[in-house]
């Protein structure tokens, strides 16, 4: 499941689209309940998971991390970085915009710092992004979210950061 | 050994080199470097396979060139080891008294002598700063266990001041910072104007108060190593009027002209407000360092004397000698 050769992927949906339908999205008393009933039901959960599967590797190219850092990157996903770096881009991007290490395609997070800055967002590329939990690759983290599971994430960068 | 902090701490222009450990298992090749450089930098680079091309390993070469009487820094990549590995490295290297660690993200395996090697980049850069942080600061690994006793190494980081996004490459510092970084080093500077504007960047952010700011230098000795700069390292841009310079000079007078650029920026450099000092690399021309910072201006570490004074006596012992 966890992709060692990840490429850039420029998403295919528009940031400010995706803002709205992150709005549409925000957990609430209806959209836990939803995530608890989907969660008692595995099959359900399964046929849920791949349709968010299917849905997010068209737009994003999406990884299936279950940990969806999207919203905090212009909706461009840094787990196609192929360093899947989560705080920004490494300091090997090409003057002309392009990845060190496929440099036919543009720098992921190059993508994802000029959609955001677009949206008035460019301070969300600011959090400290903590590591992810490997052990939860392809779960859904539509479900995650709704359950508050991804809650910890990360941490404002005003000052230090807070503990864990 | 803490002379690379107490250099910084108290104001003065601060100079560290980069050390490339040797590509064998020879104890002699770090002290052999670092040797000449003992009484003009204060603290060496030891770096962690570079290049993602296999050499003796950061920690190692870090003891030897304290044997050598040079304080190492550490550096530490995310490359090759988990959080694990990372952590566990970051303990070895308190308990053995390196008292400098310089964590990065790491070039890419595709770049090195191991292209089918499989990249680990468990954690990022601004992740293991944190983490590096956490266990000093706070007593606790990454999963919340506690640390006795604490390690305490002054901690750094890198950044490019000259690779896109423009915008974020003052933030991204900035995110180090709060992450933990106390030093920052910075890719090669050949573009004095464009890293004059980043730094102003730097100082709106007042980053310049809370981390001390080296700037990457480094002579180009010839023209393939200008070649090998301008196409074989990522994110590193060669302005046109320093490639014109070096190719506008018959071919043995290169590595000089290389030397002069290099004194020149170190000179410029030093103009800029906020700037703590240079980072030096000069691969496979370590022993040419002195000269560069000679040339530039710099005066040698251990040198308590005006420059006129120290100019004067070295000249008295040379005479005395004959």
């Amino acid at each position: 499941m966890i992709s060692t050769a990840p490429k850039p992927v420029s998403p295919r949906a528009t940031a400010r689209s995706m803002y709205l339908l992150h709005h549409l999205l925000a957990p609430n008393a209806g959209y836990r309940r939803l995530a608890a009933w989907l969660e008692a039901r595995p099959r359900l959960r399964r046929v849920f998971t791949a349709a968010e599967k299917e849905v997010k590797q068209e737009l994003f190219g999406c990884q299936m991390c279950a940990q969806c850092a999207l919203p905090s990157t212009g909706y461009a996903c840094p787990m196609t970085c192929p360093k899947q770096l989560r705080n920004g881009p490494c300091g090997g991007v090409g003057a002309d915009g392009s990845c060190e290490v496929y440099p036919a395609m543009r720098c992921v997070w190059l993508v994802a710092f000029e959609r955001a800055d677009r949206q008035g967002r460019s301070g969300d590329l600011l959090r400290l992004q903590r590591p992810i939990d490997h052990r939860l690759w392809g779960q859904s983290s539509w479900l995650n979210y709704w359950q508050g599971r991804d809650s910890n994430m990360w941490a404002d960068a005003d000052g230090r950061a807070a503990a864990s | 050994m803490t002379t690379f902090r107490t250099t910084l701490e108290s104001g003065a222009f601060t100079v560290t080199a980069e050390i490339g450990p040797p590509r064998g298992a020879d104890a002699e090749a770090i002290g052999r470097k670092v040797t000449p450089l003992r009484d003009w930098v204060a603290a060496v680079n030891i770096t962690d396979n570079q290049g993602a091309s296999v050499r003796l390993s950061s920690w190692a070469g870090s003891l030897l060139a304290m044997a050598a009487g040079v304080e190492p820094i550490m550096q530490l990549t995310c490359r090759d080891r988990n959080r694990i590995a990372l952590q566990s490295e970051l303990l070895g290297a308190s308990a053995m008294g390196i008292p400098n660690v310089l964590v990065m993200t790491g070039d890419h395996p595709k770049f090195g002598d191991h292209a089918s090697a499989k990249p680990v980049f468990d954690l990022d850069s601004v992740q293991l700063l944190w983490a590096a942080r956490t266990m000093r600061d706070e007593r606790r690994l990454l999963s919340g266990r506690a640390l006795d006793p604490a390690p305490g190494w002054f901690l750094g980081a890198v950044e490019n001041p000259s690779a896109p996004p423009a915008g974020f490459r003052a933030p991204r510092l900035g995110k180090k910072v709060a992450a933990g970084a106390q030093f920052v080093q910075t890719q090669y500077v050949f573009d004095v104007g464009g890293f004059r504007q980043w730094m102003s960047e730097v100082r709106d952010l007042g980053l310049h108060e809370r981390c001390y700011i080296l700037a990457g230098v480094g002579p180009i000795s010839s023209l393939r190593a200008l070649g090998h700069l301008e196409r074989g390292v990522p994110g590193v841009q060669v302005p046109d009027a320093v490639a014109r310079r070096l190719r506008g000079v018959p071919a043995d007078r290169v590595a000089e002209e290389g030397i002069s650029i290099c004194a020149e920026t170190i000179s410029e450099l030093r103009q800029i407000p906020g700037l703590a000092g240079v980072h030096v690399m000069a691969v496979g021309a370590e022993h040419r360092i002195p000269l560069i910072l000679q040339r530039a201006g710099v005066r040698p570490l251990h040198d308590p004397r005006p420059a006129a004074e120290g100019a004067a006596a070295a000249r008295a012992a040379v005479a005395g000698g004959g």
